[in-house]
């Protein structure tokens, strides 16, 4: 029989990096390394080496800054798109879900580099907005369609008899989805929407591309400025190794708590 | 027992297909005012969709089913008004996992009848208390047992001051040991009064608290009577067997 214990289920979509769970030792200890290794690469680099290295480190937090703005603006609004495309999903009115369907569909089909290119100078050529502004959106609009699927996943997991019994009570599905699926649906979406929080921190790199001073570059800049191609590509590399390694490990601490929480 | 009243719900000659197959079958029946219908049959005999029609959560293909003067059915009718009159208990109870005892009988008493919090706390304080429980208000409902879950939900539909309530096989998923405890509260409730419709496969509860019973098959109501007449002198032979094989 229906258990309630058997509510949570976890869906596994993983496109970030691995999460390093204390369950899984393996992987623990290797974040452990990585993330630790990486840091102490960085101060030796700074400290042993800073004829070559020190210049680089001053020359980059800018970028880190830019990176981590469009990274969360990108998220929040791919999290409002990708709300709008999971109901739409599920919705039962034809037009509704086509057009979601369709949106999701095409999205996924497109690489993300081409992507940026084409919201970037489509939004360019109708309306003037900021370049980071238009980098944010064609982000949002990419994961939008990843979060969609998500989203629809995670309210497709919570057992039908929930919607039939707020609906039984009276409440319309408007209120059955705000008071009652979408706040399980939250639980179970959040590790995988952690992932695609970090998976969006590495492809914001391909912001770069457009004029917007990322991390990567602000250390396209810097070594086309001084030649030192692979010393500014080693740091370059592990900031973002850093950076994604921290989060992932911050997601990580927040499934085990939503766990012990149950 | 008010039972010559104007019916609060009634059904007329529904049939429901799911793709080729016929759920039901011009069913018909009508329940009146403090009325308690038990319907008995076999599994798949169609009896739970005829209940889940009654407020929507099955739509129906032909025929027409009137709750409390509003059509189901109709476009026109807003659903949201039948549910609020009729409460359901489902068999697998379907409380809110991530809201406490309380909360789960407070919320759609805020959403759906506006009442402000004092009131909706007050009236859900005193439904668990009539269903014993009031100890667990503020525990989750995954720390309950079975019985007091179904407990729990009955005490939830309860606090929308339904005119009716429809049971929908509310002690199949429980452990024997706790159907007793669900069907007390059941039968205290037939006792003030409450309109009821059962969906059940306890013969004893059906006996004694039935005004009328259904028997049900292949999606039609094979036969209606009195529990006396039921039991002792079924009229028709499928009936009969079923009787056999479950007492």
């Amino acid at each position: 029989m229906q258990d309630n214990s058997s509510l949570q289920k976890t869906i596994d979509i993983g496109e970030g990096a691995a999460i390093p769970l204390k369950s899984d030792k393996g992987l623990f200890t290797a974040w452990r390394i990585a993330f630790f290794g990486a840091i102490a690469t960085c101060l030796y680099l700074a400290f042993f080496r800073p004829d070559e290295y020190m210049a680089i480190f001053r020359f980059i937090p800018d970028g880190i800054i830019v990176t981590f703005k469009v990274t969360v603006g990108s998220i929040i609004l791919a999290l409002i798109v990708g709300l709008i495309a999971g109901l739409g999903r599920i919705s039962s009115n034809r037009l509704i879900n086509g057009a979601a369907s369709l949106y999701v569909e095409v999205i996924r089909g497109i690489p993300l580099l081409v992507q940026l290119f084409y919201i970037y100078y489509a939004l360019g050529r109708f309306v003037k907005i900021p370049d980071m502004a238009s980098a944010i959106i064609a982000m949002a609009i990419c994961y939008g369609a990843y979060l969609g699927e998500v989203f629809r996943a995670g309210i497709q997991s919570i057992p039908k008899g929930q919607m039939e019994a707020a609906l039984s009570l009276g409440m319309s599905r408007f209120q059955a989805m705000r008071h009652v699926i979408l706040p399980q649906a939250f639980k179970v979406i959040l590790p995988p929407v952690g992932n695609e929080f970090i998976a969006l921190l590495k492809d914001s790199s391909l912001v770069s591309i457009l004029a917007v001073s990322d991390l990567l570059r602000r250390g396209r800049e810097y070594a086309s400025e001084t030649f030192s191609y692979f010393e500014t590509y080693t740091v370059i590399a592990l900031v973002y190794l850093i950076l994604t390694l921290f989060f992932s490990k911050l997601i990580g601490i927040m499934e085990e708590r939503l766990n012990e929480g149950k | 027992m008010k039972g010559n009243s104007e019916p609060i719900i009634e059904v007329s000659g529904i049939c429901k297909f799911f793709g080729a197959f016929q759920a039901l079958n011009n069913v018909s029946f009508s329940v009146a005012d403090g009325e308690k219908v038990v319907i008995i049959g076999p599994s798949g005999s169609g009896k739970s969709t005829v209940l889940r029609s009654i407020n929507r959560l099955e739509t129906i293909d032909r025929g027409r089913i009137v709750v409390h003067g509003m059509d189901v059915n109709d476009p026109e009718t807003d659903i949201c008004n039948v549910r609020e009159e009729v409460g359901m208990v489902f068999q697998s109870f379907n409380l809110f996992p991530h809201k406490t005892v309380l909360e789960n009988l407070m919320l759609a008493q805020l959403v759906v009848r506006r009442r402000n919090r004092t009131e909706a706390e007050n009236v859900s304080m005193e439904l668990l208390r009539k269903v014993g429980i009031e100890e667990k208000a503020n525990s989750y409902p995954a720390r309950l047992s079975g019985g007091q879950q179904q407990r729990v939900a009955i005490a939830r539909s309860l606090a929308m001051n339904p005119k009716a309530i429809l049971f929908d096989e509310p002690t199949s998923a429980l452990d024997p040991e706790m159907i007793g405890e669900v069907l007390d509260v059941m039968k205290t409730l037939a006792r003030e009064g409450m309109t009821m419709v059962v969906v059940t496969h306890e013969m004893g509860f059906a006996r004694e608290v039935a005004d009328r019973i259904l028997f049900m098959d292949h999606g039609k109501v094979i036969e209606e009577g009195v529990p006396e007449h039921f039991f002792t002198d079924p009229s028709h032979e499928r009936t009969k067997l079923f009787l056999s094989q479950i007492l």
